[in-house]
């Protein structure tokens, strides 16, 4: 066996999911770990959804296999759902609680699934839910939703809270460091509160 | 030496900076193009480098540098490849001065292009060497030795990672970076050179004769490599040999394939140890024809026989896959009849909010219509197929082409095909002389947004800046097609729908070829440049829910409760207020 822990960060092109996956890189760095991870690319910018592998402690290629996935990070309920089949049995889904609604479904008219089905679909699995908006906002910044979710998901996560902490006051703009100190902080607050 | 995290093609680049890399020219593509976006960033080392207008050009630029005895690069994608295999065949006969590293990058899966071609092919064709990493510490290291390859055998080396190795991360060790500089001299050699039939027959000679001291030279390199364990072996090549080496148990023989030309001798020395060998790799089975060739007596499972497949990439789940329908035990567990989620809707990549190209392509096909045809090219506009506003897509610079084609075959429908700036630039400008020529009757669109935007947003002869940010005179496309021939030469602004319908109508009416110029600046660089427009907004009173912009499918327009409603990622384009029906859109006021 491999013994890297292994998840995946998905989410919609622009919500900062690359950030999100290079603190995790940075901060196992920090600590002298290996680390591989592969991510979708050149799309991204254009409102499609988005998913990141990582392999903490990995030694090989980069990508996970369905179903095999110790962590997934969500950033879009809908998202969750549509990689959940990566997970592994008793893996664990952190996942943001709002849907960005596909444009596809007002050009085509298909449904939007609801909040409410959504969370029904992944009720199999152990899945934290979480506020990002109000957390990034009670931070002082819609924007820092990705930190948010990081925070959240340090409790599974293998990495030492303080490391992420630290390469995330490095990777974020200047001027934006307390405030992201901030949301971080928040996120593990309401990671915390999940069953 | 300092540990990084670092993207793959990031890896490349820091190695050609140690390599003293002193040229580098290239034509963006994903999975390539970080390759010389990180070059051009970089501070450590001074020397030339440029986006090129097509891969032909970047190539012939970087092999005349090489032939000055300059270490030199060129960038591509497999299916730049093709644009470059002219001089790329020759290119081996001449042979090489300084080090010359054709990058070509694979895409197996297609994740962003319109093949799975495999670039090994074409250096077996050229009879070059080609180096094939496996991950990102190897490509680092691997870059690092191919310009002192390419030295000792006077040879061009093709450099061919896979999206998995060019767009994954890792820790990487690197090195220093070179601080020698050389300076181009060129030196005639005319029977080095000039390719005149007398001097090509001696020249191809001479190249057959180096084959067999590269393939050992490949070994002696460590570059294909093996450990017999036991009765059983995997052959391996590229990432795939990181997902053997993931599930592999500890008593089966492991082959790694780094380089090509293989040394057949030293490859059936491994194979003919083995009752079972099963060859694992993605694109073509360029191994494993090798392998069904040397062996005698040992039974060959790959592709062939349906234990690999030919398409597609692979991940541990699909190795271990194949190491069960050859019966060889695997490590690890892979659950199968995994399915995603059912009834979801789909999220594919759309143009952005205020996108000019959506407002080109919807007002299009207003005056076109159903019958028109819309032939169109590779970027980010290839995304109109959303809008049924795209019917072909081949190739860079296909457009004019397939259109002119088809409009000279005798469909009557009017043909409309498009093109972003760059393309056109990269090899649509010859279809355009070609159509004007010829006499074709159809209208050519130029989705000009002054910036190649779909590879990253490289600056291309009409953005006016060149790789390195200094400015530069840009080409006037209006210029440039009337001296192709043609009369009928319109610039438009996307964002002015009333005169864009206008347009489009006037140029229906007109036979022979219309050139038609839409030009707005790129979004995401417009944003990055400063410019910021007022958001629009939807009156709700005066909103009667017909739906009309929301088919119009710009992503910060929603519908709620049975109105249109515009949310933040509006850009302010303004085009929704032109097409709504009843006037409920308009520009948001601040009080
Ligand atoms: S003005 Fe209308 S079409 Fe333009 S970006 Fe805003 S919502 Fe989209
Ligand atoms: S086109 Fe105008 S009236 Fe129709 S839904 Fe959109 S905003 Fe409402």
């Amino acid at each position: 066996m491999t013994g890297s822990y292994d998840l995946l960060i998905v989410g919609v092109g622009g919500q900062g999911t690359i950030l999100a996956s290079n603190i995790i890189g940075e901060a196992c760095l920090s600590e002298g770990r290996t680390v591989r991870s592969a991510e979708t690319h050149g799309m991204s910018q254009r409102g499609g959804s988005v998913e990141t592998h990582i392999r903490i402690d990995g030694k090989y290629g980069p990508l996970i296999s369905p179903g095999t996935a110790d962590l997934i990070i969500s950033f879009d309920l809908l998202e969750a759902v549509r990689y959940s089949h990566f997970l592994k049995k008793g893996g664990v889904i952190v996942s943001g609680k709002d849907i960005v609604v596909p444009t596809s479904t007002f050009q085509q008219g298909l449904e939007v699934p609801s909040r409410e089905s959504l969370e029904e679909m992944l009720s199999g699995t152990e899945c934290y839910i979480i506020d990002a908006v109000s957390a990034a906002l009670e931070a002082g910044n819609m924007l820092s939703q990705n930190i948010v979710m990081l925070g959240a998901a340090s409790h599974p996560l293998p990495v030492k809270p303080g490391s992420l902490l630290e390469v995330v006051k490095k990777l974020v703009p200047p001027k934006t460091v307390e405030i992201n100190s901030k949301a971080f902080e928040i996120g593990v607050r309401e990671g915390k509160k999940q069953p | 030496m300092a540990v990084r995290y670092m993207l793959g093609n990031e890896a490349i680049a820091h190695a050609c900076v140690e390599a003293g890399i002193d040229f580098a020219s290239g034509y963006p593509g994903t999975p390539s193009s970080e390759v010389v976006d990180t070059l051009r960033r970089q501070k450590v080392r001074d020397f030339y480098i440029e986006w090129s207008v097509n891969e032909k050009v970047a190539f012939e630029n970087a092999l005349g540098a090489a032939w000055t005895g300059v270490r030199s690069l060129v960038t591509m994608k497999h299916v730049g490849l093709n644009v470059a295999a002219d001089p790329l065949m020759t290119s081996a006969y001449t042979g090489v001065k300084g080090g010359f590293i054709i990058l070509s990058a694979d895409d197996p899966y297609a994740h962003s292009s319109q093949n799975e071609q495999d670039s090994r092919v074409y250096a077996h064709f050229a009879r070059i060497p080609c180096l094939d990493p496996a991950g990102v510490q190897e490509a680092h290291d691997m870059m690092a030795a191919a310009f002192s390859l390419s030295e000792e055998f006077s040879l061009p080396v093709l450099f061919r990672p896979t999206t998995r190795v060019c767009h994954s991360k890792s820790d990487v060790e690197l090195g220093e970076p070179a601080d020698d500089r050389r300076k181009g001299i060129f030196e005639k050699d005319p029977k080095q050179y000039v390719v005149i039939p007398a001097h090509t027959r001696i020249l191809h000679k001479k190249l057959n004769e180096k084959q067999a001291a590269l393939a050992k030279r490949l070994v002696e390199l460590g570059f294909n490599r093996y450990e017999i364990k036991g009765k059983t072996g995997i052959i391996t090549s590229g990432i795939a040999s990181e997902y053997v080496n993931e599930i592999v148990p500890g008593d089966v023989s492991v082959a790694k394939i780094g380089a090509y030309p293989i040394d057949e001798e030293w490859l059936a020395g491994f194979v003919s140890k083995h009752e079972t060998i099963l060859v694992v790799e993605e694109c073509a089975p360029v191994v494993e024809e090798v392998v069904r060739q040397v062996a005698c007596g040992t039974v060959v499972h790959g592709k062939k026989d349906g234990c690999v497949p030919y398409e597609g990439e692979l991940d541990p789940a699909s190795t271990a896959a194949a190491f069960e329908k050859a019966g060889i035990p695997y490590n690890g567990e892979f659950p199968e009849d995994i399915s995603p989620a059912e009834g979801l809707p789909p999220r594919p990549p759309i143009l952005c909010a205020g996108c000019g190209h959506r407002a080109t392509f919807y007002a299009m096909k207003k005056v076109f219509g159903n019958k028109g045809i819309y032939p169109s090219d590779i970027g980010c506009y290839t995304l109109g197929l959303q809008l049924g506003a795209v019917d072909t897509t081949i190739c860079m610079g296909a457009s004019i082409t397939i259109g002119s084609g088809i409009s000279n075959a005798g469909d009557e429908n009017p043909v409309v095909c498009t093109i972003g700036d760059s393309t056109f630039l990269h090899t649509g400008i010859q279809g355009l002389i070609n159509a004007a020529y010829n006499g074709a009757n159809m209208t050519v669109v130029i989705l000009d947004n002054r910036i190649t935007a779909m590879t990253g947003h490289q600056p291309n002869p009409n953005t006016g800046v060149t790789a390195m940010g200094d400015p530069s005179p840009a080409i006037s496309l209006e210029a440039l097609c009337r001296t192709c021939g043609v009369s009928f030469v319109e610039t438009i602004d996307p964002y002015d729908y009333v005169t864009m319908i206008e347009t489009f109508k006037r140029a229906k009416e007109t036979a022979g070829v219309k050139v038609i110029i839409s030009r707005q600046p790129c979004v995401i660089d417009a944003r990055r440049r400063g410019i910021k427009r007022k958001h629009y907004f939807v009156d709700t009173e005066t909103c009667t829910g017909c739906g009309v912009c929301v088919k119009y499918g710009c992503p910060a327009i929603e519908f709620i409760d049975g109105k249109a409603s515009i949310n933040s990622l509006c850009s302010g384009c303004g085009v929704c207020a032109d097409i709504c029906p009843q006037g409920a859109i308009r520009p948001e006021v601040k009080r």
